[in-house]
């Protein structure tokens, strides 16, 4: 199996590739849009600010690949935001395969959220064995609010969607590689999904 | 609900664990790399290494360590100690590290925080502040609490916070090595002044000491070494005890 971890220089690589390799399985880094395209899975890294990470994508052209990719494809953190409509960050236009805008927390909680908190409302595949309430480890000021296609939501100053799902494409807010042994399986579960969907 | 976090503290002298008590007499608690994954194991939510070590080769075995480290471990984990630079952070953060903690640096060159976080995002720029009591002021202090600085405590994690800083690890030299418990009134303070993430760290003995780093000094977090180094404190009970006091952890 081929996984591609998109290389557009914005995010900690080295531990999803580290928690890809302990779970016995092997990716590339790459921003070479052939090599994207004929890998089996595609994971979308992401942390920092949101208009220079699109910037990035844009000036690689990945902005336009993104979306037509066919193989499933995992956004994570600044990755499933950059996913969505918009970000109010840096008034950032997303690649639009989520129907949502991603706004700030207020200062009514503590800005970022920072630790472990709940996901819930869990609705997919790559949640497979994964009871209700386990704890991910997120670090975020921006989130994307609950909407249609939310598979799995966490409370902080609100109800959100912790994670994204649309076809092939998916997103979670929280980082499965530093989550401990259950988001190791969310990502395991993530890498055994059919390729061809 | 979001949890509360416990972090053991590694204190790393070229790649081995050590701990001061008082920041002075060094002991020797073992590999970093194999009590990381201990502390893992047993629920801790977070790691922090900080690097003491004063050698010429010291960044490559950091790195290397930090290599190592994200390795094998599936939490996160902060790196601190020496860091004065944007190029020392990208290194760190290249290598498998979440987060940096700064601290003289960040005296000496506040500017280094903003650089930081529009780089690298205010989600991995941890501020360390050493304080203590001076006729009654918490003053800021460097190089491992012996050299005062004109900076009073809570106004220079106020500026931290407006130049990025995504979390504030506050250490009470007072309370550092006592085991008396943590500064939890100028904790408190602290969480109420800024709107980032409060790391208590300095005094912990025993488990009231982590309920009231909570309840009293509104902490978000709670740092410590020695209690978790030498077997007097262990993580799965620690959190237990917390949720038995209605505190939100992750078990």
């Amino acid at each position: 199996m081929k996984i591609v971890i998109i290389n557009y220089g914005a995010g900690n690589i080295q531990s999803i590739m580290f928690a890809i390799e302990r779970l016995g399985f092997k990716a590339v880094l790459s921003n070479n849009p052939q090599e994207i395209q004929t890998a089996d899975k595609v994971i979308f890294p992401g942390v920092g600010e949101a208009s220079s990470a699109m910037k990035k994508l844009t000036e690689s052209g990945l902005d336009s690949l993104i979306p037509n990719l066919k193989q499933p494809v995992l956004g994570i953190c600044l990755g499933m935001q950059l996913m969505c409509k918009s970000s109010e960050e840096g008034n950032t236009k997303g690649l639009g395969i989520f129907d949502v805008d991603v706004i700030k927390f207020t200062p009514t909680v503590k800005v970022p959220q920072m630790g472990w908190n709940q996901i819930y409302n869990l609705k997919s595949d790559i949640f497979k064995d994964i009871p209700e309430n386990e704890f991910m480890y997120l670090v975020h000021s921006f989130y994307a609010p609950n909407c249609d296609e939310a598979i799995a939501t966490t409370n902080y100053e609100l109800e959100y969607a912790s994670a994204l799902q649309k076809d092939n494409f998916y997103g979670t807010q929280f980082h499965p590689e530093k989550s401990g042994a259950v988001g190791e399986k969310i990502l395991e579960n993530f890498l055994k999904l059919n390729s061809n969907t | 609900m979001l949890a509360k976090r416990i972090i053991p503290c590694l204190d790393i002298k070229n790649g081995r664990t050590v701990k001061g008590v008082n920041f002075v007499d060094l002991r020797d608690a073992g590999d970093p790399v194999e009590l990381a994954e201990i502390y893992s194991a047993e629920g801790a939510d977070e790691l922090v290494f900080l690097d003491i070590s004063a050698t010429e080769e010291r960044r490559k075995t950091l790195v290397n360590m930090v290599r190592r480290v994200a390795e094998k471990i599936n939490i996160p984990f902060t790196v601190g100690g020496g860091i004065s630079s944007v190029e020392d952070v990208e290194i760190l953060l290249n290598n498998g590290a979440d987060k940096v903690s700064i601290n003289s640096s960040a005296v000496k060159n506040p500017q280094l925080i903003n650089d930081l976080a529009q780089k690298f995002g205010s989600q991995c720029v941890v501020v360390a502040i050493d304080a203590k009591q001076i006729n009654g002021q918490w003053i800021v202090h460097l190089v491992g609490g012996k050299v005062p600085t004109e900076l009073n405590l809570f106004d220079w994690a106020v500026e931290v916070a407006e130049r990025g800083a995504g979390e504030i690890l506050f250490t009470s030299m007072d309370n550092d090595g006592t085991k008396n418990g943590f500064a939890d009134e100028a904790l408190a303070k602290l969480s109420e002044l800024v709107n980032i993430p409060i790391i208590a760290s300095g005094g912990a003995g025993n488990i009231q000491h982590f309920v009231d780093s909570f309840k009293v000094g509104k902490a978000d977090a709670a740092l410590a070494a020695s209690v978790f180094h030498f077997k007097e404190i262990e993580i799965k009970a620690l959190k237990e005890e917390l949720r038995k006091n209605d505190i939100e952890v992750r078990l």
